[in-house]
């Protein structure tokens, strides 16, 4: 704990107890301002996030997305806010308010907490947790909280019933997501995030898990309700779900909690299979973390906005039959074949000790070629599932029929 | 005699939400209350074992009962409708439960806690040390031919079963 | 740091509070609630054990790992019957399932 007073930014209780402070106080000092520094990144990040999404969905849609409040529209998020902070807060007769107003509070509180386990650079984060990826997971599963509490407080069958679908979605992309986690857990024996990004010095995990990574892409796509699973908010046929009677700065909770879960899903996607901060030159200068992280997230998220403003919707049938009879399998037979490609390595003496590029390389090829074989063979599978539900929808419905019936004698 | 630290405050604060946690679900009268009351008092306990160095039981607390078990309590509330403003809390045997339970806390604390671990200086004031095994020893420790495999699998079967039995007993006869 | 008897002491009255709502409660859901509250006490009693005494021994870890899989099992089974009896009885009141009683 002797650490010299170096500079106010890397050694604040330092330089806290140099001045004459109480050395419990300055230690509590400065975890406190470790804490708001990483709870004010994602909030200042959701207010970019709300403008890219817009302006994204419209340029996919072929129009122009908002263009008149600031210079492109940048000030959009604020005219948003504004409006919001100036709507009347109802709430709906016969609701229980006391969890009627804790419903977005838990939304939006628990994507927040998601940001403390992450690594921003080889020095910087916020709590390296020995278990990060089971902390991950957890507060994923608090999201289910969430939606039953706002369903049932809204006092609305139709809430209630949206919040019952909602519910089945998120319990059940849950097993795959934590079998796809469970891949980059086995390949460095940890679980913390930063002892994961340290690993990926020789070779990114999406290169040695592909099969892993697609299937965590896949099932957060679901967790977080975006297209095509987005029938939990399904805007064009059930109104809004179980976010029915919520409307003000609390619907603005709901909605900038999830553009935030989005966002964070693409951060920990980049932490765990982009190679996190690695780059050219971070290990001199750990600040330069922050911005190759940043990239690759920006990519993620950019392509998982793309997914979403592209592809239709999917009933909840075909959501189930996906998940029970495609991911599973899928996500169980690549933890095994990845468990012993892993030991076969290890039998051949072909484990890079040390994690450069070109140590890795022989490991990183088996990997690649087993990932592959299994990704066939996914594919395959869902081609044919596809092909037996096509099949069985076409024996309900009959031939195919012309759209336009010509009217005789006309 | 307690030092004022944080681990103090923090113990104090989480005693609170698990006893708090449990007197509402006791006394609730509304039962989707007293499935909240229920989430706080879990998550109390989930912050005893990040004090008691059990990280990973701390996080599986969270993930099984509030993310699963709490949902399947309330889920079962909500599809049997008596939820709200329940007629009649207690049944008729209250008045003897009452007495019986503090009866058994009294002689838990006073007869079985304070004499044994209580009196300072004996075993249990400070913990016997300060390393403590971590979350792999306990995955070796689930697996290992001398120590827990056997319980391990037979866990394994015994979800199984509940899955099954659970879907059997509940499904609609159609 | 915390002497134990603390621990023990909440875990002894949650499990009290517990016995309680199993004791007292009449409706079915709320019993399991009360079972719920008294296999955390236990958690934590074994918990609590394991961190003071033996601390490099997982024995207590892996028992209270096996306590969650017995409480999860349990409560799945216990919610699905008592969803059975209410689709028959149309009551979760325990004192309404009585036709085995003399």
């Amino acid at each position: 704990m002797e650490t010299q007073c170096i500079d106010i930014v890397n050694t604040l209780a330092a330089c806290l107890v140099a001045g004459g402070a109480d050395p419990n106080l300055a230690n509590f000092l400065s975890i406190l301002m470790g804490v708001v520094l990483v709870a004010t990144l994602p909030l200042v990040t959701v207010i970019l996030l709300i403008w890219v999404e817009r302006k994204v969905a419209a340029r996919i849609q072929d129009r122009i997305g908002p263009n008149r409040v600031g210079p492109y529209g940048l000030l959009q998020p604020v005219a948003d806010a504004l409006k919001m902070l100036t709507k009347e807060d109802i709430t709906p007769a016969g609701a229980d308010r006391f969890i009627y107003n804790l419903a977005p509070i838990i939304a939006f509180a628990m994507i927040i907490l998601m940001w403390a386990v992450i690594p921003f650079s080889p020095v910087h984060v916020g709590a390296d947790l020995s278990i990060g990826i089971l902390y991950f997971i957890a507060l994923g599963s608090i999201g289910t909280v969430k939606v039953m509490v706002g369903g049932w407080s809204s006092n609305n069958k139709y809430a209630l019933l949206g919040a019952f679908r909602t519910i089945a979605l998120l319990l059940s992309y849950e097993v795959p997501l934590i079998l796809a986690l469970l891949v980059p857990v086995l390949m460095t024996g940890t679980m913390s995030l930063q002892d994961i990004t340290f690993a990926q010095g020789g070779m990114w995990f999406i290169v040695t898990a592909p099969l892993a990574a697609l299937i965590f892409l896949i099932a957060n796509q679901a967790e977080t309700g975006r297209a095509p699973f987005d029938l939990i908010e399904a805007e064009s046929e059930l109104i809004a779900g179980y976010n029915i009677e919520y409307s003000g700065f609390k619907f603005g909770m709901f909605m900038a909690g999830e553009f935030l879960h989005v966002f964070t899903v693409a951060v920990l996607f980049s932490v765990l299979f982009l190679g996190g901060w690695w780059g050219p030159g971070v290990e001199q200068a750990p600040a330069l973390g922050f911005i190759y992280l940043g990239a690759k997230t920006a990519l993620v998220y950019l392509a998982l906005l793309w997914v979403r403003n592209t592809l239709p919707r999917f009933r909840v049938d075909q959501v189930m039959a996906l998940n029970w009879k495609v991911m599973v399998p899928g996500a169980i037979a690549v933890l095994l074949a990845q468990a012993l490609a892993l030991r076969v390595i290890d039998a051949l003496g072909l484990t890079p000790v040390r994690g450069g590029f070109v140590e890795s390389l022989p490991q990183t090829v088996i990997l690649l070629g087993v990932n592959l074989v299994l990704v066939f063979l996914f594919l395959n599978q869902v081609r044919r599932q596809g092909r037996r539900q096509r099949a069985a929808d076409l024996a309900v419905v009959g031939e195919t029929r012309p759209v336009v019936s010509v009217p005789a004698g006309d | 005699m307690l030092e004022i630290n944080g681990q103090t405050i923090a113990f104090f604060v989480f005693s609170v939400f698990i006893l708090g946690g449990a007197l509402g679900v006791v006394t609730s009268h509304n039962l989707i209350h007293s499935a909240l009351y229920l989430i706080l008092s879990l998550f109390g306990v989930a912050g005893f074992f990040v004090l008691l160095s059990a990280p990973f039981l701390a996080a599986v607390q969270v993930l099984v009962y509030i993310g699963a078990i709490a949902i399947l309590i309330i889920f079962s509330v909500m599809l049997t409708r008596s939820m709200t403003a329940l007629r009649q809390v207690r049944n008729q045997q209250w008045w003897l439960a009452l007495p019986v339970v503090v009866l058994l806390f009294a002689l838990l604390a006073v007869g079985v806690i304070l004499p044994v671990w209580g009196a300072e200086g004996l075993i249990g004031s400070e913990p016997v040390s300060d390393i403590v095994a971590t979350t792999a020893d306990l995955g070796v420790a689930l697996v290992d031919g001398n120590q827990y495999v056997l319980p391990f699998e037979v866990a394994s079967v015994l979800l199984t079963a509940a899955m099954i039995g659970a879907i059997v007993v509940a499904r609609d006869d159609e | 740091m915390i002497p134990l008897w603390m621990f023990l002491l909440v875990a002894a009255a949650l499990f009290c509070i517990g016995a309680y709502g199993v004791l007292s409660r009449r409706n079915a859901i709320a019993i399991l609630m009360g079972v719920e509250l008294m296999l955390n006490a236990v958690n934590i009693n074994l918990v609590a054990f394991w961190r003071y005494l033996t601390p490099l021994n997982m024995s207590g870890q892996a028992f209270a790992a096996f306590v969650f899989v017995v409480a999860a099992a349990e409560a799945a089974i216990g919610l699905a019957i008592i969803i059975a009896v209410y689709r028959n009885r149309r009551s979760v009141v325990v004192e309404d399932v009585n036709l085995l009683k003399w």
